[in-house]
């Protein structure tokens, strides 16, 4: 089990090399997707027994994650017909490499952690630093409103794979809840990926600089 | 009850959101926030009830939240008909419904007894507001509620991460991890120590993102400034407050768990931090806004040292935060009416208010003299509490800086609220006075005379709250 | 290893190479709606190579004739270090896997040379080119195999590439994954395959490999051709190996799963070529470093 669940944790490092690396809008929010599809199966297999309740939180975040918020999100993009192109601030090499030792460092630093023993040499708490970094990075770096949403999801995603080592820490319904809350928030700044695409002819966040001290 | 405090508003927005009536919505609006606010009345007289197996209790620290709140909301409910009517061409169905939706997330928050709980309901009232500062639909608003949205989100995100490495800090400490609140503080001297170190940070830079804690405080001031008084007075006093409950409610098992120390340094860091940031922008600037919205991270930095000093500083910490949420409201909302006359919210254009809207710039300047802190208002008083123990505990340096940036945020401030109160419209004077509706006044004034009273006398209940409540979060 | 076996890795290695092209090529054909041209084509187009004369350019030195005989040696020595159905290759020793990559960059270094030799500008900017890749695949190759070889903790192909699930394949499958992929990058780069170069193109300015065997002809075309297709099976071979349990028990079936392995890459190369566009010269060198990154991080999961 454990070795499946490690398995399925390097598919999630990969993806998140893969948006780091990757130049195209639809790739990346493709790869989100299927990130959300691989931690889904995750909260399947790390909880040990297989419970009701596991079974329809890993249901439901496969759903929303891996295919109603990026459906929403290829919509949001659709609409606003922009061209394809990241354009990061930080070029995708540069990003990639950041991203790799910040991993890389994420994953020895782990090791140096106090870890209760079911997780000493598991790969659960350096991937959930890794994917936290690689939301950051992919915040901060990138230039397109919609990348940044997916920064987000993917800053999530890290956050979630962390969750999964409290088992029955979060309650059945509050776990829902959070997804909820996700998608909602998905889903509004999508609408403002919209609106934002409708008043600027473009989702270069670098133009929403009018705002600032005098 | 407790689940009343969260349905009751949420089935209000759902009529609102499904009703047709553009001129009937605000009213239903203040309907629902009477309605909501009785039953707030009958809870907090009611003995602590828990609901859905202990998630939702309504404690001291809630209490005086949730009390708060609703005083807020009811006052901004109010307002909120007579300023929908000032914008009859824009639909306010988002903007009604939101609001409604957030005095129910409000129940949520305040009751919430699990950190996952904590942590939805802050999330919520993040989403909630958003449309709120989106009214306007211009560029620059847009800009705001982007900045807004993915700063909030983020931090609230970290704020999740840090819930778990507490869980984990359980966990490892050989407990059963659970986010319960009761089980969190049972089980927090067992905790293991660097997880919970990490724990306390990363949930403070997270809910200190909402709160608006300097250096997190960046989304602030654009927010505040683009959005509509309305939605001001309710992040500035009621999603503020709501971040720093959460704050709190973390404080409390980093109490439990011995670590008050560690927990107090970053936050009188984080404190003075704000205060000096909101001291060096509010010299000179020209947007009032954006001052207030300064104002509100110095405020959030008080809240802060207060907790960080501890001891008596957490009565005053909890009390300035009842007073600055009046106050905020009575400043955003007559900021409201001021940018409505004057169509600008700049210094170059606004000047001598006093002369076009006498009622509203005289209660701007009373809540101006309210807010940093002069006698015989409420924030005075909770200031000196806060000071007075500062200088009780020792912290002599913190309290000199304390006063000195009061100092300069008070300087800064007046530059500004003065020359728009009073200052010469170079010639142009002549401008006869605008109307104002009452229903646009009486609701500040009612919470000026509020933070007023408090200055005069904190009435029995209150105070026993407040003791209640500052008994928690302190360490022996 | 008993000689029976050492005998049909040799037979594999000298008969089996020009197939898994012809099953590239076919499955290719396929995904294109066209019949192809038949699976044993490669062999027919060699052994017209072979009967056909040689055309020398005047200026050319004996280091163009050299070449591809160079390429086809080194690449035939490779194949013998690296085990294919047998747990064991013919040739086995500790440090064998050092020898494997310098062996690629000896017939790489002898191509390049000779690309060079003819003084053609074209083909002198395909050698600069497969310069420049190369100098970003052999990292990845090196770092996947120092992975490999820290997992197992010996310095011999046969062993580092036993990978059976006796011999901790659940264990590692974190780090083993990374390798395959990091290990197929490099397979589908050292190979000129798309996204990295397109096999098909001739004369386009884009290409690398092709680029820089123009010159060629005959029976020299021939040898290159075939030492590019081993090359093609012995790092295939190598990226298989790094995921494909070892069979201890009958031989059959190690041979049987290995060739079974073969085809179903030789298939994933073709989907990879007919679903995927050639990259941009500038994203060559980010793949290249990303196969690079992903092998770094096998080593620093062995690491732990």
């Amino acid at each position: 089990m454990t070795a499946l669940v490690d398995s399925l944790l390097i598919l999630v490092l990969l993806l998140n090399f893969f948006s780091l690396g990757t130049t195209r809008v639809k790739a990346l929010i493709n790869g989100s997707a299927a990130q959300g599809v691989v931690i889904g199966f995750v909260a399947l297999f790390s909880q040990g027994e297989l419970t009701v309740e596991t079974a329809v939180v890993a249901v439901s975040a496969v759903t929303l994650k891996g295919i109603v918020i990026p459906r929403l999100l290829l919509r949001a993009l659709r609409d606003v017909r922009i061209r394809q192109n990241i354009e990061p601030f930080i070029d995708y090499v540069p990003s990639l490499l950041m991203g790799a030792v910040g991993s890389g460092l994420a994953i020895l630093f782990a090791n140096t952690l106090p870890l209760a023993p079911e997780h000493e040499g598991a790969l659960l708490v350096p991937t959930s630093l890794s994917t936290v970094l690689t939301g950051f990075l992919l915040l901060t770096t990138r230039r397109k409103a919609i990348s940044q949403v997916i920064g987000y999801l993917v800053l999530e995603n890290g956050v979630f794979i962390l969750g999964l080592t409290l088992v029955g820490a979060m309650p059945f319904l509050v776990e829902l809840g959070v997804l909820l809350d996700l998608l909602v928030g998905i889903f509004v700044m999508g609408i403002m990926v919209n609106h934002i695409g409708r008043e600027f002819s473009s989702l270069d966040t670098s133009r929403l600089a009018q705002l600032k001290e005098e | 009850m407790a689940l009343a405090l969260v349905l009751v508003p949420w089935c209000f927005a759902a009529v609102i959101f499904a009703i047709r009536g553009q001129r009937a919505r605000p009213y239903l609006v203040a309907a629902g926030t009477l309605v909501q606010a009785i039953l707030v009345l009958i809870a907090l007289f009611l003995p602590e009830v828990t609901a859905i197996e202990g998630w939702l209790r309504l404690d001291a620290l809630g209490r005086l939240v949730l009390g708060t709140t609703t005083v807020l909301l009811l006052a901004t409910a109010v307002y909120l008909p007579a300023y929908l009517e000032q914008h009859p061409t824009k639909s306010n169905r988002g903007f009604c419904t939101c609001m409604m939706a957030f005095a129910g997330v409000v129940g949520l928050m305040t009751q919430a007894y699990h950190l996952g709980l904590l942590w939805v309901g802050l999330e919520a009232s993040t989403l909630a507001v958003a449309p709120l500062i989106y009214f306007h639909r211009t560029p620059r608003s847009l800009e705001a509620v982007w900045k807004y949205l993915l700063i909030g989100s983020v931090g609230i995100a970290l704020a999740l991460f840090g819930s778990f490495l507490l869980g984990y800090a359980v966990l490892h400490g050989g407990g059963h991890p659970s986010l319960l609140l009761p089980d969190l503080v049972a089980s927090a001297p067992r905790m293991s120590r660097p997880w919970l170190h990490a724990a306390l940070l990363v949930l403070l830079v997270g809910y200190g993102t909402k709160m608006g804690l300097a250096p997190m405080h960046t989304w602030k001031p654009d927010a505040y400034g683009e959005a509509p008084g309305v939605a001001g007075a309710l992040l500035a006093g009621a999603v503020t407050n709501c971040a720093f409950l959460a704050v709190l409610r973390v404080h409390r098992v980093a109490v439990a768990a011995g670590e008050a120390d560690f927990a107090r340094r970053p936050l009188l860091a984080l404190g003075l931090l704000s205060m000096l940031v909101a001291g060096i922008f509010t010299v000179r600037q020209k947007d009032y806004k954006r001052l207030l919205a300064y104002s509100s991270v110095e405020h959030m930095g008080i809240l802060a040292i207060g907790i960080g000093i501890g001891g008596g500083a957490v009565f005053g910490a909890l009390l300035h935060m009842v007073n600055n949420a009046l106050a905020k409201g009575t400043l955003f909302l007559t900021a409201g009416n001021l940018h409505r006359a004057f169509g600008s919210k700049s210094t170059d254009q606004v000047r001598g208010a006093i002369r076009r809207v006498p009622a509203s710039a005289a209660l701007l300047l009373a809540g101006f003299f309210a807010i940093t802190g002069s006698p015989p208002f409420g924030p005075f008083l909770s200031e000196l509490t806060i000071v007075g123990a500062a200088i009780d505990r020792g912290h002599i340096l913190v309290a000199g800086t304390f006063l000195a940036l009061l100092a300069a945020v008070f300087v800064g401030m007046g530059a500004t609220m003065l020359a728009v109160v009073q200052g010469n419209a170079d010639g142009t004077d002549s401008t006869p006075p605008v109307r104002e509706p009452v229903a646009l006044v009486a609701p500040a004034a009612c919470l000026l005379c509020l933070v007023l009273l408090l200055g005069l006398h904190v009435p029995e209940p209150l105070a026993a709250l407040l003791r209640e409540a500052a008994a928690e979060l302190d360490a022996p | 290893m008993p000689v029976h076996q050492v005998v049909l890795h040799l037979l594999c290695l000298l008969t089996l190479p020009p197939l898994l092209v012809g099953i590239i090529v076919k499955v290719k054909a396929l995904f294109a709606g066209r019949v192809g041209a038949p699976l044993l084509q490669p062999y027919l187009d060699l052994f017209r190579l072979y009967r056909k004369g040689t055309v020398l350019s005047r200026t050319s030195t004996w280091l163009f004739v050299a070449s591809p005989v160079v390429a086809i040696v080194t690449m035939l020595l490779a194949g013998l270090l690296v085990p294919f159905g047998y747990p064991s290759a013919p040739l086995a020793f500790t440090g064998d896997l050092v020898l494997f990559a310098y062996l690629l960059g000896l017939a790489r270094f002898f191509t390049l040379l000779a690309a060079l030799d003819t003084g053609s500008a074209f083909e002198g900017m395909g050698a600069a080119r497969e310069a420049t890749w190369a100098s970003l695949a052999e990292p990845a190759l090196f770092l996947g195999l120092l992975a490999l070889v820290r997992r197992s903790g010996s310095m011999s192909l046969s062993t580092v590439l036993d990978v059976s699930l006796d011999r901790g394949w659940g264990e590692s499958s974190a780090v083993l994954l990374l390798v395959f992929v990091s290990l197929f990058v490099v397979f589908l780069a050292e190979n000129c395959r798309i996204p990295f170069d397109d096999p098909n193109t001739h004369l386009e300015l884009t290409m690398i490999h092709e680029a820089m065997v123009l010159d060629h002809s005959g029976p020299a075309l021939g040898l290159i051709l075939q030492g590019a297709a081993t090359k093609l099976f012995v790092l295939g071979a190598l990226v298989v190996h790094t995921i494909l349990p070892m069979s201890r028990g009958s031989s059959v079936v190690g041979w049987a799963s290995f060739l079974g392995a073969m085809i179903g890459l030789a298939v994933a190369v073709g989907v990879i070529e007919s679903t995927m566009a050639r990259v941009r010269m500038k994203r060559v060198a980010s793949l290249l470093i990303a196969a690079c990154v992903l092998a770094g991080f096998g080593v620093i999961l062995t690491a732990r």
